[in-house]
């Protein structure tokens, strides 16, 4: 089988297996990438060769996506050489990538979700004014047999599951002749499953010759995947593992090396971290200190029935039932958009519920404000740090106090006490390790990981009890990410903490026990050990007709 | 006292309404393009009435409804090619953009006006029309509705046309990914700005249009502000009719409606007070967005620049 419109030399079979002999559909030398204060990349050279996944591997912030989009014409390199075909090549724009035959799918979705799937696929590949819906529909299907998958091309791209999506995505960065399909973080959003799926459609593409460049930050993710593995950090390529090394090393020896590789002399101690081991989720299970014998408190927090409304697209919640102990960290599981929202601002008082009882310390508060809610010690960490969580146009030391306008001692006869503040917030600084040149800096100038310690530190200080975290980690760097994690676990002397994360490696880490909501509802409780990611994962998809199904009947 | 449901009444209020729906169903229509690549075209009033102007000056020197109308198109592309020069090259703020070339536009027309006609203000004379055979000898709506100017009939069905376009042609797709999600229409590879630039000069022809035929078939004489709003009338319209160019039309047509009612009143000889009949227009549009706003949709993107690769 073939991909539509290839030439029939894609058929020779030699092509089909990655040797060394094989010439690279792309190669870069010496590409570097200077943004203002960061040197993103920095003399990188790299190539990706017929019928192989190169995996590219390095924390957030080592220059994996700048390269990616300086091969996709999103970016333009300093200086360096691509190379296609063995032919220098400028890509100085999205279309010459694509007319270069190098398709990509990003991290962010660029299906619009107003369209259906098949306006979205036809979407820049017209040839006349007249759309022409009926040669898009069969080459669809084409791809969907190579594919082994089954899309409606009238769904709208809303309407699909994440997963499904990506095959879109994927159909769409191979629709107009692409021998070069990058995959940029394609795990971050899916459930378990979906990935299975990912990779069994990743593995009919490479046999059929595609060359594939797969970049993430998960280390088993790059070695089950990779032929080849390349490390970047902090710009520059640490090196190559190639097909041989790759093939002869046994997983857990390879997993090393490639620590290493990441994180240079500190590996030794981030190689705890659960994430960046080969199917490291049942290991990371051992380390949590949570366990039976632990006798848990008062409950603080307590959901009977909860019902509140969805907004727009973000659904709403039904009958939730819920109670987070004293001393405890509850997780919720889910993949994004079933209702997390919803349950976060229904507790935090945001939004009103519509039925059911929310209480704090045994009194119900549905019908108490977000500000009084806040008075007896709830505390809600938004996972819109930069909508709702800060203001971008204030100092750090007026965001770290945004909660407590007008109360003593920091302000006085209704006018701001400047010198108390920015005292108080140095301290908060300090404690939360907020770098930053100063209280007075604007706090929208800051990284995603100082921001969202500004915003900890607003929350978990001034007397929190129960706190709800909502996506913590997201997009923050690993370093930060233990350090927020480390937060969350110390919830567990003393106080409570509801954890609601898409990112399951991170629930089994620092959960207690975990709840799974799938389309607004609490579908089942499961407890950290092994097999539990199985478990949560199926418990996720529940009914919601995920492409499973489709992918096997369809191969 | 002549009874308001005199024949004679309702054929002029019919078509009054025909001719004075006509500026806003064009203009509508251009929104609705510029909207929908996601440029939020304030300067619609603007270009309008610098339509109207250029338009009335070209019918008048040339005595040529046609080359009038051809003129009117030309004003308001002229003045929306400031808009795509700062508003989608440059990325400045289309709103600020849209009320400077809408006020720009007001001051230039008038003093352009007092310049050359000082306080006189010629008439042109009456506009050919085309008459549908048979269809115009239906009693009241007949001469209203198919005894009109030829660029009613046209305007009527660009509506029609611009729905097939919306839906079934690549620029169409392109138009619409542009104000949806313009960084997806950008990694499809086709420029973002190279769709807004015709969105936004295709809405300013239009409105361009429009302005030329108030000013050359509704009203027959240029007058500083005589387009009192109806270019934001226009920009409600478009709103309200979701972008969809047949109710974009319809919608425009019972505006006209509102608009010419002071016209069949005088003529039923209904004594009221004429400043509070003008007020009509406005109060339909209050009524329609209290009644319908919810309903009113617009795209993700309208009103931001893109800027590639920017977060």
């Amino acid at each position: 089988m073939t991909r539509p419109d290839q030439g029939s030399s894609r058929r020779d079979p030699a092509a089909a297996a990655p040797s060394a002999r094989t010439a690279a559909v792309v190669e870069l030398q010496g590409i570097t990438k200077r943004f203002p204060g960061v040197l993103a990349n920095d003399d990188i050279s790299f190539d990706v060769r017929p019928g192989e996944v190169h995996s590219l591997l390095g924390e957030n912030g080592a220059g994996k996506s700048t390269l990616m989009a300086i091969l996709s014409g999103i970016q333009t390199p300093d200086s360096g050489e691509i190379r296609v075909d063995g032919t220098p090549v400028r890509i100085d724009s999205p279309r010459k990538a694509l007319d270069l035959g190098i398709g990509t799918v990003y991290q962010h979705s660029t299906l619009i979700p107003a369209l259906t799937v098949l306006e979205n696929l036809m979407l820049g590949d017209s040839t006349g004014l007249r759309l022409d819906a009926a040669g898009a529909r069969a080459r669809l299907e084409e791809f969907g047999a190579l594919l082994g998958v089954d899309v409606d091309p009238a769904a709208r791209a809303a309407d699909l599951a994440l997963g499904r999506q990506q095959q879109v995505e994927i159909i769409k960065a191979l629709w107009r002749g692409s021998r070069l399909l990058i995959l940029d973080e394609p795990t971050s959003m899916l459930t378990p499953q979906a990935v299975e799926e990912l990779y069994t459609v990743l593995g009919r593409l490479k046999a059929d010759g595609l060359a594939t460049i797969f970049i993430t930050h998960k280390l088993h993710e790059a070695v089950s995947l990779g032929d080849r593995i390349s490390v970047l950090r902090r710009g520059q390529m640490v090196g190559t593992l190639n097909a041989d090394a790759v093939g002869s090393t046994p997983p857990d020896k390879l997993e090393e090396i490639v620590i290493e590789m990441m994180f240079g002399a500190a590996a030794a101690d981030l190689s705890e971290v659960g994430e960046l081991r080969v199917g490291g989720v049942e290991e990371a299970d051992a380390a949590a200190p949570a366990g039976p014998a632990r006798v848990l408190g008062e409950p603080l927090l307590e959901l009977v029935g909860v019902a509140a409304p969805g907004v727009g697209t973000d659904p709403g919640i039904a009958d939730v039932d819920l109670v987070v102990h004293e001393g405890e960290v509850v997780g919720v599981a889910g993949v994004d958009g079933n209702g997390q929202r919803a349950l976060a601002e229904a507790i935090s008082g945001q939004r009103r519920a519509s039925g059911g009882e929310i209480r704090l310390f045994g009194a119900p508060v549905n019908r108490l404000s977000v500000l009084k809610r806040e008075k007896l010690g709830l505390r809600y960490l938004t996972d819109d740090r930069i909508g709702e969580g800060i203001v971008g146009n204030l100092s750090i030391a007026l965001n770290l106090f945004l909660k407590r306008i007008g109360q003593p001692p920091y302000w006085r006869y209704g006018s701001v006490r400047k010198r108390a503040i920015d005292a108080r917030a140095e301290e908060l600084c300090e404690q939360f390790d907020v770098r930053a040149p100063g209280v007075e800096t604007r706090a929208g100038t800051l990284s995603g990981g100082n921001m969202q310690k500004v915003l900890l530190a607003r929350e978990l200080s001034f007397g929190s009890k129960v706190v709800i975290f909502h996506k913590p980690t997201y997009g923050l760097d690993l370093k930060t990410t233990l350090a927020v994690r480390e937060m969350i676990r110390q919830m567990r002397d003393g106080k409570a903490a509801l954890v609601i994360s898409t990112d399951l490696d991170e629930l089994l880490e620092v959960s207690d026990r975990i709840v799974v909501l799938s389309r607004g509802r609490l579908v089942g409780e499961v407890a950290p050990g092994p097999g539990a990611a199985e478990e949560i994962g199926g418990l996720m998809i529940g009914d919601v007709s995920l492409s499973l199904a489709g992918a096997e009947s369809a191969a | 006292m002549t009874n308001l449901f005199h024949q004679d009444v309702l054929t002029a209020l019919i078509s009054g309404g025909v001719i004075a729906g006509i500026p806003l169903l064009l203009a509508a229509c251009g929104e609705s393009i510029s909207e929908r690549s996601g440029v939020l075209n304030l300067g619609l009033e603007g270009m309008m009435i610098i339509g109207a102007y250029t338009g009335f000056v070209a019918a008048y020197y040339l005595h040529s409804t046609w080359l009038g109308f051809l003129g009117g198109a030309g004003g308001g592309v002229l003045a929306c090619t400031v808009m795509i020069v700062l508003c989608v090259w440059l990325g400045l703020d289309q709103i600020v953009v849209g009320i400077a070339i809408t006020l720009a536009g007001e001051g230039i027309t008038s003093v352009l006006q007092g310049a050359q006609f000082g306080t006189t203000y010629p008439r042109l004379g009456a506009t050919p029309t085309t008459s549908i055979p048979l269809l115009h000898k239906i009693p009241v709506i007949g001469p209203g509705l198919f005894e009109q100017n030829l660029l009613v009939y046209l305007g009527i069905i660009f509506a029609v046309f611009l729905t097939w376009f919306f839906r079934s042609t690549s620029v169409g797709l392109n138009l619409r990914a542009a104000g949806e999600k313009p960084e997806a229409l950008d990694a499809a590879g086709v420029s973002v700005a190279a769709t807004r630039s015709w969105a936004v000069l295709s809405t300013g022809a239009l409105a361009g249009l429009g302005g030329g035929f108030l000013a050359i078939v509704g009203a027959g004489v240029f007058t500083p502000f005589m387009t009192q709003g109806q270019g934001y009338m226009a920009i409600v319209i478009c709103m309200l009719g979701r972008g969809k160019p047949i109710w974009v039309a319809l919608a425009s047509l019972l505006f006209g409606i509102s608009l010419s009612i002071t016209t069949a009143l005088q003529l039923a000889g209904i004594e009221i007070s004429t400043d509070l009949i003008n007020m009509l227009p406005f109060i339909a549009v209050m009524v329609a967005l209290v009644l319908f706003g919810r309903r009113s949709y617009l795209p993700p993107a309208l009103a931001l620049p893109y800027i590639r690769g920017a977060r």
